[in-house]
Parts: C-alpha cells; sequence; structure tokens
C-alpha cells in the first residue's frame, strides 16, 4: 500500500464523500416526511390511504434497494419516465427509508403508555388534540432512537447507489480500482471514508438508546 | 407497447435461467444463514461472559460488519484476499463467507441481548442446583432466551436474502445479473424489456421476503401479547 | 330527595367471556363521598373505569345530573370534562411542564382565557401546597406531588364530580397523607366524589356511603358508618377483617 497513491486520491474522495453525505441528506429528510405522512395515515386510520400506505410499506421494505434502483433507472424509462441517476438515487432512497422511518416512527407511538392517553381522554381532550399534545410529543421522542438507526442504514445504503453510476464514496473507489488498478489503497480509503461518517453516528445511536433505556421523561 | 415486453420473460430458457439465478441467490443465502447464525450462537454467549479482552475484540468484530457498508464488506474480500493473501476464492464462496461473517456479527448481538433479559435469577437458580457453565447456557438460558431471538433471527434473514441482489457487484450469476444479460441480449427484439425483467425480479424478491416478515411479526406480536 | 349527581342502572360489562361487572346499580347523591372497596380484582378499577367512558360496557342506563348518558365518542368527550379522573399511576405528561399539564384542559378543551384559567391554577395549586412547582416538569416531582398536581389537573375543569382510582396504591407511605389531605379538602368544599381505595382509616373517615363489590356484584350500598360498624354481609365482614387499620 502507497501513502502517495493515497495521498493522490484524496481530492476525488473528498467530493464523493460530501455526495455521499449530500444524497444521504436528501433521502432522510424525504425517508423522514414519507415516514411521518405514513405513520399518521396509520394512527388515525385514515380509510383507503392507510391501506394503500400500508401496501406501501410492505413493498418497500421486503424488496432490496438495488431492485428498486433498477427499476427507477431502467425500467421506468420505458413507460415514459426518464429521470437523472441522481434524482433516482435519491428517489429509491426515499422509496425505502420511508417505510422504515415509518415503522420507526409509528412504533415510537405506539410505545406511549396507555394511562397517557387515557389521562388526555379524561381530561376531555378529543383524538386530534391528544395526538397532538400528547401522543405525537411523547411517541415522537421515544422514535428518536431508531430513526438514528435508520439514519445510519440509509448512508451504508448509497453504497449501491454505485450501480446506477453515482459518483459517490463506493463507486469512486471502484473507479479508481479500475483505471489505476490502486486496489488496496483505494478500499483503505473507501473504508475510512466510511468509518468518518458513521462511527460519530454510530456512537450517537448506543448514546441515544442508552438514554431511552432510561426513559428519556423519567415520569 | 409495454403489454408485449412481457413475452421476453418466457422467450427461450429465459425464465428458467432467471430462476436459475434466484437459486443461486438462495443457495448463498442459506449457507451463510447456517453458518452465521451457529457461529453467532457461540459469539452471543461468548459476548456475555466477562473478559474484557474477549468483549472488546467480539465487540470491534461486530462493529466493524455493521459499520462497513455490505458492498463494500464484499469488495474488500473479493479483491483483497485473492490479492495480498494469495487466496483464491470463487465469488460464490467469498459471498458466503462475507454473508456469514456479516450473519455471525449481527446474530451475536440478537443473542446476547436475548441473553441478558433473561431474569438473573434464572442463573442463580440454575447455578443452585449445580449446573456448570455450558449446562446453564444449554439447559437454562438459551431453551428462555430463543423466543426472544426467532423475530430478530428472522428479519436478519429476509436482509441477508434481499442484500444478495448485491451478488452481481462481484460477478456472481445471481438473479440480478442474469435479468441483465437477457435485458441486453434482446434489446433489439424488446426494448422494453427492462420493466418486466426488473419487474419479475422485484416480484420475486417480495415473494421469497414478505412471508418471512410477516411470519416475524406475528411472532412479535404474540411475544408483545403475552409479555 | 334531590336529583342525584349519578344513577347507574342495570349495567353490565364483560371481556369477551368473562363477565366482569353483573347488574350495578349505584346512586351518587351531589355532595357526597362514595367510597368503592372490594378485595382487589373484584371490579372496582372497570366500574370507575366504565362511569367515565374509558371502558364500555354491554347494557345498562347511566343517568348524570338528570340527563341520560349516550355512550359514545362524542357524549364521553363533553362530559369528562365535568368528571374528572385521577388514576393509580403518575399519569401527568412527561413533555409538558407542571402548568401546561394543568392548563391544557381549559385552554384546549374548554377554550377559556388563559389568564382565567392560570390564574385559577395557581389558586389550585397553592391549595395543595405546590406553587413554587409551576414550571417544573414532571420527572422533578416525587411520587406524592404528582398525584397532587394530576388532582389539580382534573379539578381545573370545574368538574362537578370526581374519580379517584386508587390514587395513593403507588405512594410511599409518607407521600400518602399529603394526597389523602387534598382529598379531604375537597370532601369538605362538598365536591360529589367516588373514591376508590385501601385506605381503611381514611374510607371510614371520609365516606358517606359505601359501595361493597365482589367478584363483580354489588353486595352492599349502606352510609359510611354503618358499614365500618355493622356490615350487612358476611363477605362484607371477612373483608373488613382482612384489612389493617
Amino acid at each position: 500500500m502507497s501513502w502517495t497513491i493515497i495521498q493522490q486520491s484524496i481530492p476525488v474522495f473528498v467530493q464523493a464523500f460530501w455526495l455521499t453525505l449530500k444524497l444521504s441528506f436528501y433521502g432522510i429528510i424525504g425517508a423522514i416526511i414519507v415516514g411521518l405522512i405514513a405513520s399518521f395515515l396509520r394512527y388515525f386510520k385514515v380509510p383507503v390511504l392507510r391501506q394503500i400506505s400500508a401496501a406501501y410499506t410492505e413493498i418497500s421494505r421486503n424488496t432490496p434497494l438495488l431492485i428498486q434502483l433498477f427499476f427507477i433507472y431502467y425500467a421506468f424509462p420505458e413507460i415514459g419516465i426518464k429521470i437523472s441517476a441522481t434524482a433516482a438515487g435519491i428517489s429509491g432512497l426515499i422509496f425505502l427509508g420511508g417505510s422504515y422511518m415509518a415503522e420507526a416512527i409509528y412504533g415510537g407511538l405506539q410505545g406511549v403508555a396507555k394511562i397517557q392517553v387515557e389521562s388526555g381522554l379524561a381530561i376531555g381532550l378529543s383524538r386530534g388534540q391528544l395526538a397532538r399534545y400528547v401522543v405525537f410529543p411523547q411517541g415522537l421522542t421515544l422514535s428518536v432512537p431508531a430513526i438514528a438507526a435508520n439514519v445510519i442504514f440509509l448512508i451504508k445504503e448509497t453504497s449501491i447507489f454505485t450501480v446506477i453510476a453515482i459518483p459517490e464514496l463506493t463507486n469512486t473507489a471502484l473507479d479508481q480500482i479500475g483505471l489505476y488498478y490502486h486496489t488496496d489503497e483505494s478500499l483503505f480509503v473507501l473504508v475510512i471514508a466510511y468509518a468518518i461518517i458513521l462511527i460519530p453516528l454510530s456512537l450517537a445511536l448506543t448514546w441515544l438508546e442508552r438514554r431511552a433505556r432510561r426513559g428519556s421523561f423519567g415520569n | 407497447m409495454a403489454h408485449s415486453g412481457i413475452n421476453i420473460l418466457f422467450a427461450g430458457q429465459n425464465f428458467t435461467r432467471l430462476l436459475g439465478g434466484l437459486w443461486v441467490s438462495a443457495k448463498i443465502s442459506i449457507v451463510s444463514l447456517v453458518i452465521g447464525i451457529l457461529l453467532g450462537l457461540l459469539l452471543g454467549a461468548l459476548r456475555t461472559l466477562k473478559n474484557p479482552v474477549l468483549r472488546t475484540i467480539l465487540r470491534l468484530y461486530l462493529e466493524f460488519f455493521r459499520i462497513v457498508p455490505t458492498v463494500v464488506l464484499l469488495f474488500l474480500f473479493y479483491y483483497i484476499l485473492p490479492k495480498n493473501f494469495n487466496v483464491n476464492l470463487s465469488a460464490q464462496i467469498v459471498a458466503m463467507l462475507v454473508f456469514a461473517l456479516w450473519v455471525a456479527a449481527e446474530m451475536s448481538d440478537i443473542v446476547r441481548g436475548a441473553l441478558i433479559s433473561v431474569p438473573r435469577h434464572q442463573k442463580e437458580a440454575g447455578m443452585a442446583i449445580g449446573l456448570n457453565g455450558p449446562q446453564l447456557y444449554r439447559y437454562v438460558l438459551l431453551p428462555q432466551a430463543v423466543g426472544l431471538m426467532i423475530p430478530a433471527t428472522i428479519n436478519l434473514m429476509t436482509r441477508v436474502i434481499k442484500t444478495t441482489s448485491l451478488l452481481l457487484l462481484i460477478s456472481v450469476m445471481d438473479v440480478v445479473n442474469i435479468g441483465q444479460q437477457i435485458i441486453e441480449a434482446n434489446r433489439q427484439v424488446y426494448p422494453n424489456g427492462a420493466f418486466w425483467v426488473y419487474g419479475l425480479i422485484f416480484i420475486l424478491y417480495f415473494l421469497l421476503c414478505y412471508p418471512l416478515s410477516a411470519w416475524a411479526r406475528h411472532l412479535e406480536r404474540r411475544q408483545n401479547n403475552n409479555a | 330527595m334531590a336529583t342525584p349527581l349519578l344513577q347507574v342502572e342495570h349495567l353490565e360489562k364483560s371481556y369477551g367471556d368473562v363477565h366482569i361487572l353483573h347488574d350495578i346499580n349505584l346512586t351518587i347523591a351531589t355532595g357526597s363521598v362514595t367510597v368503592l372497596l372490594g378485595p382487589s380484582g373484584s371490579g372496582k378499577s372497570t366500574l370507575i373505569r366504565c362511569l367515565n367512558g374509558l371502558e364500555d360496557f354491554q347494557s345498562g342506563q347511566l343517568t348524570f345530573s338528570g340527563q341520560p348518558v349516550t355512550p359514545n365518542a362524542k357524549t364521553w368527550q363533553q362530559l369528562r370534562q365535568k368528571i374528572g379522573m385521577v388514576f393509580q399511576s403518575y399519569d401527568l405528561f412527561p413533555n409538558l411542564t407542571v402548568l401546561d399539564n394543568i392548563l391544557l384542559g381549559p385552554l384546549k378543551v374548554q377554550h377559556r382565557s388563559k389568564a382565567e384559567a392560570q390564574e385559577q391554577a395557581v389558586k389550585l395549586l397553592k391549595e395543595v401546597g405546590l406553587a413554587d412547582y409551576q414550571d417544573a416538569y414532571p420527572r422533578q416531582l416525587s411520587g406524592g406531588q404528582k398525584q397532587r398536581i394530576a388532582i389539580v389537573r382534573a379539578l381545573a375543569l370545574n368538574p362537578e364530580f370526581m374519580l379517584f382510582d386508587e390514587v395513593t396504591a403507588s405512594l410511599d407511605p409518607e407521600m400518602v397523607r399529603g394526597v389523602l389531605e387534598v382529598l379531604r379538602n375537597l370532601a369538605q368544599q362538598k365536591m360529589t366524589m367516588l373514591v376508590v381505595t385501601h385506605e381503611m382509616n381514611f374510607a371510614r373517615e371520609i365516606a358517606d356511603q359505601v359501595v361493597f363489590l365482589e367478584e363483580g356484584h354489588i353486595l352492599e350500598q349502606t352510609p359510611g358508618q354503618q358499614f365500618f360498624a355493622n356490615p350487612q354481609t358476611e363477605r362484607a365482614q371477612i373483608f373488613l377483617n382482612s384489612m389493617d387499620f
């Protein structure tokens, strides 16, 4: 392994690093929005839309991101929907992540103690008010560790974007290997790059989980 | 003309070839799950011991496989084993190895979590009747923990199945790779081939994963109701 | 006799095949304190929860202030403003401060003015000795303090009737007195109350009438003094003998 080669490749990787972060960011924000909508539909038992969102959740969770991406990027143009690789990547990540976020958020809502719901009812809150003042504030807090775990998961999934040739970290490493045969160096930098992103997040997740176990409200 | 494209699936040997590719993915999943789960049971039990060195090593092992994306793990083993260690393995074997080690890491965490949730007095009661360490795990702790481990283990299975879609990246002839070849070979006759082939693969994966995740959810719900 | 505040007639409740409450008939006079006694598992909590719609029931008629109650979500939501309830577990909303816990109902359900509701809240907090805790979060309070605030939260809606479901059962002994003191004051102010409790001395002191429940049947509904001095049924006698005073 040569340090010179590593140093020379740093600028390309830095670019890829930011791209990975940017794509992850959009995908995760989108996924959280989809997840919030889906879990609200489920919580409020909205007819029809709730069934649609349940079907979406099953499809999204039980198929691989790679196939979802292939479908969006290669198959959709054949029925007249053409989007760029980047847009396809972000859409795929949102499609996949939305269902994971929905499960995390809904799990949090379900985790709100029954007595909390009952005491809300006991002071005359309507279902909507109960959701707004009691269930959602507490439930969303409870779902934070699961959301954080999904954030890590989704960032890792961006490595699959390489199959539609988005120049994120993994794709860049493969490029370096293909062009210059710098296999060891490229893989080394690749692992380090993911570690830089994911180790702090993973530590934060451990901390969040520990805090959640202690009961963040401590009522 | 999307409707005529469906014939791409049945032209020549295409359908059998796709199923053949699916079998490769299934084989890799099964082998790596069996090895990984067994290894994970052992590692998970070891992680509940007090030995700090062992615990740290196993924790680092878990974190490495958690933090590095599976795609990257595949490349690491695929490129580095032959080049630096002179070990030449077929892509399928590399995939089994990576998946088995990954499953073992995840499994060790599931096992550890389940074991430490068995009430302390159960362990003490076992010791009180004179069971030794391995007996304690074999007759008291594992049987009680197994129920808790099953839903997470089934979910891990679906993750492994979904992850087999990455095998084409290390040139394994899996269902996706064969699908790509079919699309390319039939580009002239079926310009809409991707829609149907990827659509079929999409459905095949769904059919494999959905029953498993529905089963896991059913078990989880039952456990919550009993709790 | 004046119109009772609450009348329960022929109430039946079951979970699936399990019959929990059998033909419950109960009259609660305005301004009176009713203590609901019975061994654990006798259906006390279920009964009290039926009275503000947290449990539904299969048949029977409730009449509140002379008005028959149609048991549906809308009616209950209206009625719960008049029927306050405090639970055994400390049930304050952990995401809100003490004051916001208390004001949630008056502001969001009753749409009262903030100034007026807050003034009342502060006054009630003073009465329970917790005026300094307005801005605290529930996690900063002891169990006894939380229970007193849960009572204030219910009172802030100006209810006509209060349900107390074993409100001291989860408290450390030294916390119990403060909470009972609040209940005692309420009784003196002629609040109509239905109290489930295991504090027998307190029950004897406060009860205008005692309802004795066993296995889902009301075995006795008698004036308080009479119940403790001279229970009519053997079951009630056995129950009283089993309790510590």
